[in-house]
Parts: structure tokens; C-alpha cells; sequence
């Protein structure tokens, strides 16, 4: 990789003004970041390492309110969001391997916003929140197509606020290299509704299906969204699958997420 | 305010603990934790696989969590501790996941055992009876593809002192 | 019983207390003093024309220290090919130069461009970067069906075409093949892709380059399975350096699996820039360059048809195969497809008339060449699959129709010019029967579609040719090498052994299996008996570790070269014993005068070999130190029969393989658990052909599958627990352990009886669908089902 200056700030305010220099990049966990710079696809002139920010790590429950520093690892949240919100902690534990739950966080993973990432599923899926260095930004608001947020340059992913749900299930059907998902999806059914969401298959990135929504919101049933299907234009078709395929699992996925969820 | 290094080609001091040893290393701030532990440090036992993270090959512990040398600054791990697989036999007496390895005929080429070792290390060290489930979810990050997995399974079945578990589902 | 010692005993494999301590040496392991290192800038096209490369600016870039470029190759040889086919008019195969550096053209994404050598890999790195390429793109060729046809672009422009051969086997079977077809009571016929593979050991390559200006003496490291035939095709053919001045070393290889047999530019790149610029140069492949540059494998497509009588007799077998030789010819790459592939078509059945042809295509790709297995996977496939489909059309059961087929008498010689020694295909059938429970296969399917699940049993018979072969034999078919292996003894004053042989271990355990044979032999602990391997200098001559050799054809040279030992050992005791050598016994490390008891011990021997004191020097010399060269008088010919039991999710098409049981016979066994990981290693690089890699190209010859984020390499999770069985014996008849070779056969053996399981489980659920090609990727099943 190229080389860089590197700093590593201990706290949000000193991320925020190391930031702030020309071509400067914000370094969570490194797991995508860091194969990208060694493939030399990327030319930051500054690394800001935000391991070393305490106020950004950590899993806390309070009012049924999950929050989640942007610095935590996967393997933190798989282990410490268990007792509170077992789907996120479960969706959390199937990312990668344990290496990168070890080491791979929350905000990145958000910022990076990879189309088959899972937490975005989750995150949209839930209703969650997502804290920055200067702003609150809803999820619905937040994702902006694949590798695309509403993040401005700078912007740090502080934290993130999951709102638990009564019953929530993930779904991911891997892709079989990579172990993303070829596509997930997110079900979750709180007091605002269902919310279902979905990774892996569209061209623009995680998405809210709202006819299932709607459909499971006065029946939360697998019955309820039987015959529903999300059109196949606007779907990924790559090597692992087809425009079809993503969009029949869609369907596949989307049942076994409410059956397992009620 | 913070401390920046404002010339790129600067190097800058590093403190490692690995196994158990102190090292004050000179690195580059681009530099991969799996180059400063093979070439600096002289371990060459942590493997380079894939160098992007895929293939688990270059596993060791840092701070007593399996993670990928070969996707881990140098840089970052400064003043944390690094285990790697020359550190895990007592001298010439294996570990008993070594010996475990040794017994089930779970080596072919060598060349991913290191990293299998680590993440092994880690399972058990966590985990001290994983069920078949847990062993396959440990091992998910580490490519072996000598051996078709089933030997590797069994020694840390063995490890773990499960062996009167026979590991043939049917 | 198994034993405890010697052969037939799981001895613990002593190599691996250095591998589980990090305390093996791999060639990345070595560093030189003064090393310089070299990074490749390899093109992105898959063909173009280069017009100018500009390497002014890189060249003034830090650290550099020399940057080279076709041109500085033009007066060396090219990468040579060590096989010549000659196709079905009599005709030698177009056989295009393989630059070391591409020259005039890139041919394939990866082709190395320019080469910069400089005091960092990053200074490399970042000099190529400055290198100014002027290439003209081109129209690619990737199909091979499109690359067959007029007016497509030709790989290599000085060729007439891009066919490299159009290869019959055998031509004189055609007729009579043609016409079996033609009156035949039924004819099943099925095309079928064998999916281009990338071996991907887990080591990735890597050469360093050394030269010695004071002994004239050049050193290459390498990552090799064979590294006398790279001092040989290297030194002879590409940079003229007689045998003498050039040393090739390869320590602990961390796999191959058939993808470091070949000669690599690379090698001959470092070993020439090191010369040029008398200074160690270092390469070590990245995993994407492993990608692009290692030999691939597979890429066949195939039309069979199997003709069969009214009483379910096969009648006849003919072939057509188009095979992907990629932009270069690899080493043995014409082999593959021909004589490790046609000689196979007649499987364990006696199927009177055989005709095989097979085109080979020049495409901008990847060169093609052996992959565990090498010709004999797509052998095997076809023919299993085409058997499966039949019994389907005939409504007769698998096992039933390949069993009324079975050959069962031995020798027996093949319509495609092989003899098969020994083998007993129904015993491995009763041994697979045995072990994988068929008749609990029905309350196995009911509890899977109780679950939602299709269940389905796919079996496969396989025979393959190992412990390649008949030097005269292989010469005739159009190898440049010979194919023997060589071995030397030396034992020493102390009575302990050590064993040079050409074979060399990349996973294999040779250090603990041969000392194995060779201590039984003696009668003495295996621990006296030291391996030495992978080095020229150190080792007379090799032809190396591949096709599943080492023991069939290595191990009987050692073999060969203990027998010389031990008749010059009983001539030293007969004479400490005033005896005649022919009343001498060797027995238990002691040598003992028949019906006497006298007796001298093994070391007592071996010292007066070396302190003559007591010796007959008349007739004598002294030491105890003996080569042997093997050259086998035939094939090897290992055959089993598997079962694969999978599970289908008829939702999404994912496919898991529920049961594996694989009953091989390999002829006798030297060390049991070491054969079981072969054949489990095997059947997981099986399963993952059959089941998730596909290395797949774009049609402008864009590699897809260029990372593990997209070719899918099986996991732990992704294999089932195999059950493996090698108990029905027939062993080799003409060597002398009576061994056949296990390497491949788990690799051979599973894909087919994996994608019959699978074509059985959707038919149990209804589906029409008789056919998908591999990788069964769960999109690709699901596909199949709705069409």
C-alpha cells in the first residue's frame, strides 16, 4: 500500500479535527479498508485510527434502547447484545470469521455501507439511529445507495441506538466465497410496525420491502406475504446468482425470517 | 492536541510484546503487522496466505483474540501483546493442541497450521468444550486445503477432550 | 490388524513437529543477503498489442535497480512445454513460444509486461506504476467453441489457428465405434462442462534467484514439486546453464496439488536478473497474481454417448471434448487432456469399442495444465454421469448397471491402449455397500422430506492411472522427459540411513512413510532413516512428485536401491561370519547364518563398511552407499467406488453433502492414516469442484473470480465427515511394494458421485432436470428447477 501519516486520537473531538485535513480517512476495524489500501485502489494522505477512542466502544441497554459505540467490534456486540436484542447479536456473530469479529466494527461497517453487508439490514430493519460527531441521522435517512451514506466528509459514526424490537430475525444466505450475504434479510416487529429489510440483492443497496411491511403489519405471518414477490429489475446479478435468483430469495428468506421470528 | 507524524516516510516507534517479549520496533506507519513479525521479528512461522484477509493463514492472537496480521497495522497494535504459534510449545514438549494435531494426522503441507493453531488456541482458551457447531464456526476463517478438514476437527476434538465423541455423523 | 511398525502403521508424521512449531522452512522463509526484490506488472488486458513500453521515468524512481522488458529475453529460450502431441493426421501440435516476458503481445490478463527489480517490493511496486504502456487492445478469444471458428482473433499470430490439436484416440477404433453407435439398442448422450478449477494451494508461489559470480554457479529457490525438472527445463531450454552451474532448491512446499509441477517464467525471471544484476532477486506471488499466473485446471467441454445392447452391455463409448490450453502451452498441458485423459475413457467397465477425440484451444486465458487429478477427473465424470443418466433413461438401478459392466478379469487391455494389472471393482462396490448404509437410505430420504428436504444417493466408480509411467511407454506418446524416478542409500558407519529421492513431499508426509518401507526392509527403527529432498545438489536426479507417484515409482526406487544395500551388507557379514552370502538371513536389523547361530548385528555390518579391517577388499570396496533408477513397466491403477448423499432445500437450491463414504483400493498401504488424509483431502477438493469453484471469465477475458471473495474454496463448514475405507486390496503387480498411488483419487472419485446425488434428489421431487454442470452453487440448482 501506499504509505500515509497515521494518528490515533483518544478521543471524538481530536478524530474529528484529524479528520478535517485534506484526504484524511477514518480507520474502524480495517477488515475492508485495509485490503482496499494493499490493493493500492485508495490514496488517503492521512489515516485517523479510531481504536483508540474509549467514549466510541461499548454495548449498553437502557429503556429499550440498544446503544452501540461505532467502535465496537462484531464479537463484542455478538457477546454483550445477546441477553438484550438476540438478533443483532446473532446477525453480529455470523459476520466473517472470528478474526474479523474480532476486529471489524459497527461504524464501519455502516459507513462503508456495502451492498451485501448485514448491518445495514439490521440497522434499517430495526429503525435504528445513527450518532455521529454532529448529528442524529435516522436509518431510513442514512443509506444512500451501495457505498453511499448520508455521512459528510469527516463525519464519524459515533454510535448507533437500536430501538429493540418485540421479535426481530435475520436471515442471511451466504454468498459462497465471500460468506457476505448473497442476500439477508432483517424482520422486525416493534411498536411502529414491521419493518423488513434487505441486503445483498439491489443494485441501490439495502432496502425496506414495504409491501411485505404492510402485508405483515395487520398479520404477522408467514401467509400474510405468501403470494408477495419483489421484482427482479433493479437486483444484483453476478456470478453467485442471478436477478431472479436474488429476488426469488427474497421471498424465501423474508417467510423464514417471520417464522422464526413469531 | 494530537501528535501527528508529518513526514510519511518517517518512521516511528512501536512496542510489541511478543510472546512475551519486548521488541521497540522502527516502522513505517503502512507497515502490515505479518511483515514486522516475519521480517523484523524474525517469526516466520505466521504464514501469508491470501494478504486481504480471506484465507487465515497469517492468524495470531493479539491481546488474546485471533485476528489477521496480514489486514492489522502494525501501527495499531502498539503497546499490545502478540501471540504466535512459535510461542505455543513448552520448549520441545508440545501443546496439547499441537500433539492433538500430531496424533490425528491433522498437517498435510504445513502451510495453514500456524493460523490453525491460533484460532484454535483461542476456541479452546474460550470454549473449553465446543460442541461440532462451535469447532466449525471457529474454524470458518482458515482455509486448509490439503487436509478436507476432518482430521483438523478431530484433534481439536481430541484437544478438548471429546475424542470418545466419534466425529462421524452417521 | 493394523501394525505398530514399519509398513502399514499410522506413524505419527515427523515433519510436522517443525510445521507445528513455525519452525518450517518455506521459500518465503529465506532471505539473502543484498537481496533485491521484483514485482511483475502484468497486463489487465486479456490480448493486446504492445507498441511501446516507456520505462524512463520508473527507471529514475527510488530504489530501483533494473527494469526489464520482453526485449532483454529475446536471446533466451522460451518457456519450454515438455509434452508433444501429435494429432489424428500424424501431425505435431502447434506449439506457440512462451516468452518469458510478453514480447510483441500480452496474451492473457497476468501475462508479466515488465519486470522491476528495486530495494523494496514497495520501490517495485511504485516504479511500475511510473512505467508508460502503450498497448493496443485487441479482440479476445475466451470461448473455445468461438476461438475454433473462422476469422476469429488468433492468440498467436505465427499460428495457422487456434487449435493446438485435434487428437483421436484411438484412430482406429473410430470406424467400429461409429458403427456400435449407430445398431445400438439404446444411446445416452450427454454434453456436460468440467469446470476450470484454480488450485490454490495455500502457499502461493514464489523464486528466488541467486548467483554465485565466483563458482559461475546460479541458485534458484522455489516453490517446486519437481525441482530437477526445472533445473532441467530450466537450464536447458530457457537460459542455457548446463546442470552443473545451476542449483535448484525447493524446502517445505506448502501444497501444489499438481499447480508447482510446471516451469514458471518467474523462476527463469529470477534466476536471470539475479545473474544480470549479481544480486539474490525475490518474488513472492500475491494471492490475486496466484490467480492470474498459476496454471489453471479442468476447462472441458464434452459431448459423450454411451451405446449399450438390449441386455444393458455397453456396447460403445465415443467422446468429443474441446480443451482449454489458455494463451501458452504449461509444461505438460497437451498431456492432460490426451494420454491422462482418453487412456481413462473405459473406466471400470468392459466397453468394447472406445474412440476419443479431443480439441485443444489456444484462448487468451490463463494457460491450462494438471490439477489433482489431471484428465482423469473429466474422465471419470463423463463416464459416471453418462452411466447415471443411462440407468436413469433404462430405469435400472446405478449400482446394477455399473456392475453388470464391471471388468472382472486381469490383466485386462483397454480399446484405449492400457492394461489394467489388478483390480476387483465388485469388492469396492461390496466394501462401499458395506459402509455407507444403502439400506437405510429411503428412512434417510423420508426424514428428509419431512423436513422440507430432497434427498438423493450418488454414486461413482472411478479408475485412474497413477505412478506415472513406462519411460519408452511416455516417450512414444510425446513426453520430452523420462519418467522414472531415482533413489540413493547411503548408509553410514554408524548404521543409520540416508535416503536422496527425487520425489518431493508438498504435504504428502514422505519423511515419515518412506523411512517406513525402508526400516521394515532392514529389520531397524524408522527413526534411523533420514529423508533428503528438494534439492539438486543434494539429490542425483528427481522427476518429482505428481500423478501420485512418489511411493508407486520413488518408493520402488528406494526399494531397489535398499535391495543393492542389503546383498553388499550380506556379502560384509558373510565375511565377518566366514560364511557364503547365500546362507545369509536378514532379519530384525540382524544379519544371521542360516541353520547356525551366528549372527551380526546391522550397525557391526555397516561399520566394517567403513573401518575395512576385517573386510574382503579383493572383492569389495569398501562403504555402503547405492543408487537405484526406477522406470515402472506399467501404469498403476487405483479404482473405488463413493457414495454422496446430499440434501437439497428445494427453495433455495442449496445443496449439503450429508454423507461421504469413499471405498478405495490402492493396493498395499505403507501408512494408513497418512492414505485416509490423502483421500479426505482429495474428496474436499472434490466437493469443492462439484459443488463451489468456478473460475470464470468475462467474454473480453476479464478474470471473475480473481479473489476469495469470489471463488468459493470450501470451508470447514462446507464438508461433511468422510468415511474411507481402504481394505479391498489388490495389489500392484509390477512394482515391488504392490502399491498403486492415493493422491488423487478423492478428487477423481467425488464430483460425479456428488452431482448424481444431487440430479437424484430433484428427481425425487419431481424435477425433469437430468443434467446442471458444476459448480452446484445453490443458483445454479435452483435454475435448473424451474426450467
Amino acid at each position: 500500500m501506499y504509505n500515509f501519516e497515521f494518528v490515533k486520537p483518544s478521543s471524538i473531538d481530536e478524530a474529528v479535527a484529524a479528520l478535517g485535513e485534506d484526504e484524511a480517512q477514518a480507520l474502524g476495524g480495517g477488515q475492508t479498508l485495509i485490503p482496499t489500501l494493499k490493493q493500492r485502489l485508495a490514496r488517503p494522505a492521512r489515516l485517523v485510527s479510531l481504536s483508540g477512542i474509549a467514549e466510541m466502544k461499548g454495548v449498553g441497554a437502557e429503556g429499550g434502547v440498544l446503544t452501540i459505540g461505532g467502535g465496537t467490534s462484531h464479537a463484542t456486540v455478538a457477546a454483550e447484545a445477546a441477553g438484550s436484542y438476540p438478533a443483532l447479536a446473532a446477525l453480529a456473530g455470523n459476520i466473517g470469521d472470528p478474526a474479523v469479529r474480532n476486529r471489524g466494527t459497527i461504524g464501519g461497517s455502516l459507513a462503508n455501507n456495502d451492498p451485501s453487508a448485514c448491518y445495514p439490514a439490521a440497522a434499517l430493519g430495526s429503525g435504528a439511529t445513527i450518532v455521529t460527531n454532529a448529528r442524529e441521522i435516522a436509518a431510513d435517512d442514512f443509506f444512500k445507495g451501495m457505498f453511499t451514506t448520508a455521512l459528510e466528509e469527516g463525519e464519524i459514526i459515533t454510535a448507533v441506538r437500536f430501538p429493540v424490537p418485540q421479535a426481530a430475525n435475520y436471515q442471511k444466505f451466504e454468498q459462497p466465497a465471500s460468506r457476505f450475504a448473497l442476500v439477508g434479510v432483517f424482520v422486525a416487529r416493534g411498536g411502529d410496525g414491521v419493518r423488513v429489510a434487505v441486503t445483498g440483492a439491489s443494485e441501490e443497496g439495502v432496502f425496506r420491502w414495504s409491501e411485505a411491511e404492510a402485508a405483515l403489519a395487520s398479520d404477522f405471518s408467514t401467509g400474510a406475504i405468501e403470494g408477495l414477490s419483489v421484482p427482479a429489475d433493479g437486483m444484483i446479478a453476478d456470478l453467485h446468482g442471478s436477478k431472479a435468483y436474488r429476488a426469488h430469495l427474497v421471498g424465501v428468506l423474508t417467510r423464514r425470517a417471520v417464522s422464526a421470528a413469531s | 492536541m494530537i501528535e501527528a507524524v508529518k513526514s510519511r516516510s518517517r518512521k516511528r516507534l512501536i512496542t510489541l510484546t511478543v510472546n512475551g517479549e519486548e521488541h521497540e520496533i522502527a516502522i513505517r506507519p503502512n507497515a502490515m503487522l505479518v511483515d514486522v513479525v516475519r521480517d523484523q521479528i524474525g517469526l516466520t512461522g505466521t504464514k501469508s496466505g491470501c494478504s486481504s484477509g480471506s484465507c487465515g493463514a497469517c492468524t495470531l492472537l493479539i491481546d488474546g483474540r485471533p485476528m489477521l496480521a496480514c489486514s492489522t497495522l502494525a501501527v495499531e497494535c502498539d503497546g499490545k501483546a502478540i501471540r504466535t504459534v512459535e510461542d505455543l510449545a513448552d520448549g520441545e514438549r508440545l501443546s496439547p493442541i499441537q500433539e492433538a494435531f500430531l496424533d490425528q494426522g491433522a498437517v498435510q503441507c504445513g502451510f495453514c497450521t500456524p493460523g490453525m493453531l491460533m484460532s484454535v488456541t483461542a476456541l479452546i482458551a474460550s470454549n473449553p468444550k465446543p460442541s461440532h457447531q462451535e469447532i466449525k464456526k471457529a474454524l470458518e476463517g482458515n482455509l486448509c486445503r490439503c487436509t478436507g478438514y476432518n482430521a483438523i476437527f478431530n484433534a481439536v476434538l481430541q484437544a478438548t477432550g471429546q475424542d470418545g465423541i466419534k466425529p462421524i455423523m452417521f | 490388524m493394523p501394525k505398530d511398525s514399519g509398513i502399514g502403521a499410522s506413524d505419527k508424521r515427523r515433519e510436522d513437529v517443525r510445521f507445528l512449531t513455525g519452525t518450517g522452512n518455506y521459500t518465503d522463509d529465506i532471505n539473502m543477503a543484498g537481496q533485491a526484490y521484483v514485482h511483475f506488472l502484468r497486463s489487465d488486458v486479456a490480448h493486446g498489442r504492445i507498441n511501446g513500453i516507456d520505462t524512463a521515468a520508473a527507471e529514475a524512481m527510488p530504489g530501483v535497480v533494473r527494469i526489464f522488458t520482453g526485449a532483454d529475453f529475446e536471446a533466451v529460450g522460451g518457456i519450454p512445454c515438455g509434452w508433444q502431441v501429435t494429432d489424428r493426421h500424424g501431425n505435431p501440435m502447434q506449439e506457440p513460444r512462451h516468452p518469458v516476458l510478453a514480447h510483441g503481445k500480452v496474451r492473457h490478463v497476468g501475462d508479466p509486461i515488465a519486470a522491476v527489480v528495486a530495494e523494496t517490493l514497495a520501490q517495485a511496486r511504485d516504479a511500475a506504476e511510473a512505467i508508460k504502456l502503450d498497448i493496443e487492445d485487441l479482440p479476445a478469444v475466451v470461448d473455445m467453441k468461438a476461438a475454433l471458428e473462422d476469422g476469429a482473433p488468433k492468440v498467436h499470430d505465427d499460428l495457422t489457428s487456434n487449435l493446438c490439436y485435434d487428437w483421436g484416440f484411438v484412430e482406429d477404433n473410430k470406424d467400429a465405434v461409429d458403427q456400435a453407435i449407430r445398431s445400438a439398442a439404446h444411446v445416452t448422450t450427454l454434453d456436460l462442462v468440467n469446470n476450470r478449477l484454480i488450485a490454490n494451494p495455500m502457499e502461493p508461489r514464489v523464486a528466488i534467484g541467486a548467483f554465485d559470480r565466483a563458482s559461475g554457479e546460479s541458485t534458484l529457490y522455489t516453490t517446486s514439486q519437481n525441482p530437477h525438472v526445472i533445473r532441467l527445463l530450466m537450464g536447458a531450454f530457457v537460459l542455457g546453464i548446463p546442470e552443473h552451474k545451476l542449483r535448484v532448491v525447493s524446502p517445505d512446499v506448502g501444497g501444489g496439488f499438481g499447480s508447482k509441477i510446471f516451469h514458471y517464467a518467474e523462476e527463469a525471471f529470477c534466476t536471470f536478473a539475479a545473474k544480470a544484476i549479481n544480486r539474490p532477486v525475490k518474488w513472492t506471488a500475491t494471492r490475486s497474481e496466484a490467480f492470474m499466473s498459476d496454471a489453471h485446471g479442468r476447462d472441458h467441454v464434452t459431448r459423450i454417448e454411451l451405446a449399450l445392447d438390449g441386455d444393458n452391455n455397453f456396447t460403445a463409448i465415443r467422446t468429443e471434448t474441446l480443451a482449454n490450453m489458455g494463451a501458452y502451452l504449461s509444461t505438460f498441458a497437451p498431456s492432460v487432456p490426451t494420454y491422462l485423459h482418453g487412456t481413462l475413457m473405459a473406466g471400470c467397465y468392459k466397453t468394447p469399442n472406445i474412440y476419443v477425440n479431443v480439441k485443444a484451444v489456444f484462448t487468451n486465458t490463463v494457460p491450462v495444465d494438471a490439477y489433482r487429478g489431471a484428465g482423469r477427473p473429466e474422465a471419470s465424470y463423463q463416464l459416471e454421469r453418462v452411466i447415471d443418466k443411462a440407468a436413469r433413461e433404462l430405469g435400472v438401478d446405478p449400482i446394477a448397471l455399473r456392475r453388470q459392466n464391471f471388468i472382472t478379469e486381469f490383466p485386462y487391455a483397454t480399446p484405449v491402449a492400457v492394461e489394467y494389472d489388478t483390480g476387483d471393482y465388485n469388492a469396492t462396490m461390496d466394501t462401499l455397500e458395506k459402509i455407507a448404509d444403502f439400506g437405510g437410505f429411503a428412512a434417510r430420504r423420508a426424514a428428509s422430506e419431512k423436513a422440507g428436504k430432497l434427498r438423493g444417493l450418488g454414486i461413482n466408480c472411478y479408475i485412474e492411472a497413477c505412478g506415472i509411467a513406462p519411460s519408452s511407454l511416455v516417450g512414444q506418446l510425446g513426453a520430452r522427459a523420462g519418467l522414472y524416478e531415482s533413489a540413493t542409500v547411503r548408509v553410514n558407519a554408524t548404521g543409520g540411513l540416508v535416503v536422496m529421492t527425487g520425489s518431493h513431499s508438498h504435504g504428502q508426509g514422505h519423511e515419515t512413510t518412506f523411512p517406513q518401507v525402508i526400516a521394515e526392509m532392514i529389520g531397524i527403527d524408522a527413526g534411523m532413516v533420514e529423508i533428503v529432498h528438494g534439492d539438486t545438489s543434494k539429490v542425483p536426479m528427481g522427476l518429482g512428485t505428481y500423478g501420485s507417484r512418489s511411493l508407486a515409482v520413488g518408493g520402488s526406487a528406494m526399494v531397489r536401491a535398499t535391495e543393492k544395500i542389503i546383498a553388499k551388507a550380506k556379502k560384509i557379514a558373510a565375511h565377518l561370519m566366514e560364511a557364503s552370502d547365500a546362507d545369509i538371513e536378514l532379519k530384525d536389523g540382524a544379519f544371521s547364518v542360516a541353520g547356525t547361530d551366528k549372527s551380526v548385528a546391522w550397525g557391526d555390518v555397516c561399520l566394517a563398511a567403513y573401518v575395512p579391517h576385517n573386510y574382503p577388499l579383493e572383492e569389495l570396496e569398501p562403504g555402503l552407499e547405492e543408487t537405484a533408477f526406477y522406470d515402472p513397466s506399467n501404469f498403476t491403477y487405483p479404482a473405488g467406488a463413493y457414495a454422496c448423499e446430499v440434501e437439497v432445500d428445494p427453495e433455495t437450491g442449496q445443496v449439503t453433502i450429508e454423507r461421504f463414504c469413499a471405498a478405495d483400493d490402492f493396493g498395499n498401504v505403507v501408512n494408513p492414516m497418512i492414505v485416509d488424509g490423502q483421500v479426505h483431502g482429495g474428496i474436499g477438493q472434490g466437493i469443492g469442484q462439484a459443488l463451489l469453484e468456478a473460475c470464470a471469465y468475462d467474454e473480453d477475458g476479464q478474470l471473475l473470480s480473481a479473489s476469495y471473495m469470489d471463488y468459493a474454496m470450501p470451508r470447514a463448514g462446507d464438508v461433511p465427515f468422510y468415511k474411507v475405507d481402504h481394505s479391498s486390496s489388490t495389489p500392484c503387480t509390477h512394482n515391488p511394494l504392490g502399491v498403486k498411488g492415493c493422491g488423487e483419487a478423492g478428487a477423481i472419485g467425488s464430483p460425479p458421485a456428488v452431482v448424481n446425488a444431487v440430479i437424484d434428489a430433484l428427481q425425487s421431487g419431481g424435477s425433469k432436470v437430468t443434467h446442471i454442470d458444476m459448480p452446484l452453487s445453490p443458483s445454479r440448482v435452483w435454475a435448473a428447477m424451474q426450467a
